[in-house]
Formats: C-alpha cells, sequence, structure tokens
C-alpha cells in the first residue's frame, strides 16, 4: 500500500516535469538550428553554408573522438565566450550576447546527443 | 497682397501638395507591396519563430539604416543582397560537400518605377524608430586601416565567416559586405558592429565586443571596399 502511494507520488511528477524536459531539448534543437548549423551544418558534421572559404573548418559536432576530449565546462566556455577562449579558431564567435547561461547549459547537452558521447569517452 | 507674394503662395501651396501625394504614395506602395514581407511597424522579433518567419529585412528603422539614394537607386534595380535570403535557414539544403544556397526557393524582389521608388524612398528615409543609436555613434573618417582593414574583419573578427567580401568570396549567412557602405549609413554599420542585438535580440550575427578604434577602422574598410567596381570585376 505504501509503495503505491510512492508510485503514485513519482508518477504525478514525471508527468508534471515531462513538458518543461522536453521544452528545454527543443529550444536547444532550435537554438542549434537557428545560429550553429551556419557554419557547423544541417547535419551538425562541420560542413555547413559557410566554411568553403574558411581558413579552419568547423567541429563536427557527429564526432565522437574529438568531442569526447572536450569537458562540459569547456563547451560551456567555448559556445559562450568564442574559440579564442581556449585557444581554439577566433571564427568559433562568442555567442554570450545571444543565448542565457541556460540556454548554453543546453546546447551543451545537445552536443552530448548529436556526438553521442561524453567528456572521457 | 502683390502679385509676387500671391505667385509665391501658389508655388509654395502646389510644392507642399505635390511633395505630401509623394508620401502617400510611398506609404501606400509601402503598405499594399512591401508589408507583406518587410516589418513596417517593429519591434523587431523576440522569439525564433518571428525570426524564422521573417521574409525580408525590417523596414521600421529604414531612415536610421540606409542612404536614401541607394535605396531609390536600387528599388528601381534589385540586385540580391543576402546570398541565401531571408532567413538564411529557410533557404539552405544539403550538399555534396556541405549545405548550400536552395536558389529554387528564392524569389526575386519587386521592380518599382522610378517615381515609385523616389516616394517609397522618402517614405522610408522618415523611418527613424532607432534614432537615439544613431545619435550614439560619432563617425571618424580617420580612421583609416589601410592593409589591416582586411586583416581585421577576416583574421582577428573572424566577420568572412558569415560575409562576403568580395563577388564570391566569403560567407554565405549573412549580407554581402563589399556594397554595404554603399547601402548604409556609417553610423548604422557603427552601431550595428557595436550591437547587433540592439537592433534585432535575435539576429544570427554574434556580438564580438569590437573595441570603438577597431569598429571605426572596420567601418572605413568597408567604405573603402564598397568604393570598387565589382560590376566592372565580374
Amino acid at each position: 500500500m505504501q509503495s503505491n502511494k510512492y508510485r503514485a507520488f513519482l508518477l504525478y511528477w514525471v508527468v508534471m516535469l515531462l513538458p518543461t524536459i522536453a521544452l528545454a531539448g527543443e529550444a536547444a534543437e532550435r537554438n542549434y538550428n537557428t545560429y550553429c548549423i551556419q557554419c557547423h551544418g544541417m547535419a551538425g558534421n562541420g560542413a555547413g553554408l559557410n566554411v568553403r572559404d574558411m581558413s579552419v573548418q568547423p567541429r563536427d559536432h557527429t564526432d565522437a573522438k574529438s568531442m569526447e576530449a572536450r569537458s562540459d565546462a569547456e563547451l560551456f566556455k567555448v559556445v559562450k565566450e568564442g574559440g579564442l577562449a581556449i585557444n581554439k579558431s577566433v571564427l568559433m564567435p562568442p555567442w554570450g550576447d545571444t543565448f542565457t547561461d541556460d540556454e548554453i547549459k543546453d546546447l551543451v547537452k545537445y552536443l552530448r546527443v548529436l556526438c553521442k558521447c561524453k567528456h572521457g569517452g | 497682397m502683390d502679385y509676387r507674394s500671391m505667385a509665391v503662395a501658389i508655388c509654395a501651396f502646389v510644392l507642399s501638395t505635390v511633395t505630401g501625394a509623394i508620401a502617400d504614395d510611398g506609404a501606400n506602395i509601402l503598405k499594399q507591396r512591401c508589408a507583406s514581407c518587410h516589418d513596417l511597424q517593429g519591434p523587431a522579433p523576440a522569439t525564433l519563430d518571428q525570426l524564422w518567419a521573417r521574409k525580408g529585412p525590417d523596414l521600421f528603422y529604414a531612415g536610421d539604416k540606409y542612404r536614401q539614394a541607394w535605396v531609390e537607386e536600387w528599388l528601381q534595380n534589385p540586385q540580391r543582397i543576402r546570398p541565401a535570403g531571408e532567413f538564411y535557414r529557410q533557404h539552405i539544403k544539403p550538399g555534396d560537400k556541405r549545405d548550400m544556397v536552395d536558389e529554387s526557393t528564392l524569389i526575386e524582389h519587386i521592380k518599382l518605377d522610378a517615381a515609385e521608388a523616389k516616394a517609397v524612398a522618402e517614405t522610408l528615409a522618415a523611418m527613424h524608430a532607432n534614432e537615439s543609436l544613431i545619435k550614439a555613434e560619432k563617425f571618424d573618417p580617420t580612421q583609416t586601416p589601410g592593409p589591416m582593414g582586411e586583416m581585421l574583419f577576416d583574421k582577428i573578427y573572424g566577420c568572412m565567416a558569415c560575409h562576403q567580401i568580395e563577388p564570391g568570396y566569403g560567407g554565405l549567412s549573412g549580407p554581402e559586405v563589399y556594397t554595404a557602405a554603399r547601402r548604409l549609413k556609417p553610423e548604422f554599420m557603427l552601431s550595428y558592429i557595436r550591437s547587433p542585438q540592439a537592433w534585432d535580440p535575435k539576429i544570427w550575427m554574434p556580438n564580438k565586443h569590437v573595441p570603438d578604434l577597431n569598429i571605426q577602422k572596420i567601418v572605413n574598410y568597408l567604405i573603402d571596399l564598397s568604393k570598387e567596381d565589382w560590376n566592372a570585376k565580374q
């Protein structure tokens, strides 16, 4: 009887939180699809619209091996402050005036979805 | 009233009527033929849904942004300024090597005759929703960068990633910049580089926090670029 009460309580909160979780995911994907793909590509593979004349090619976000080498903190920093902040290309701009910190955190989570990886493998 | 005074009064009346009619024509043309793609009222998109729905540049601050003579000329012979249109994301497709502009989704801009173009240019020139941003700027034409101009634009700030600095060379998601200074007022370029989000909160151009001196140099570089005869070089 007691376990049924806990189960109902948990179920209630899962149902209540589901829309919020889904919304956060959608916002990150939408932000990626609006701002990041101009260079990182519609497929997230680094082959975006702008890459032909770039001296440094954008990161392939689907490449688990290279994405595993970056911590979530580094990914947050490079999105917010730009490539120079982690000694990478100036062609990766700072997006701190475009996204809130929470949006950047969500984007980092979305990058982990794209690469199907986590820091350190 | 003598004859001379009467003649002056009549001329003044006719002139004011004609000027008023031109302004009315411009407003009517904008309302009837431009408003389906351009926002004439503002404010700029505050959400991604609104950004994705935008079909052409916002015009509610056109008088702060554009050089009137260029508007009048361009409306009679419109040429594409944004290689991937507006909003760029609606006009691209996957390609063999990289994403490409999907030309099939882009439409030609309507063309106006000389009188219509003059009327619309005059009406747009009077639209100053963001005048305070323009008044905060002071263009310094003495800050010419010389060969450092392209270095600043390309290597130091990476602007070329999204903008073409000559026909066929540079990024495609932003407007070409080799004609920017023909189109835009110097103070607008200064202000927009200083904070794109102050003009357009959801725009896909990031704020690179360029120091004032370098903003002045970049704008002078863009002015130099626009002096080239790009049509003759193509």
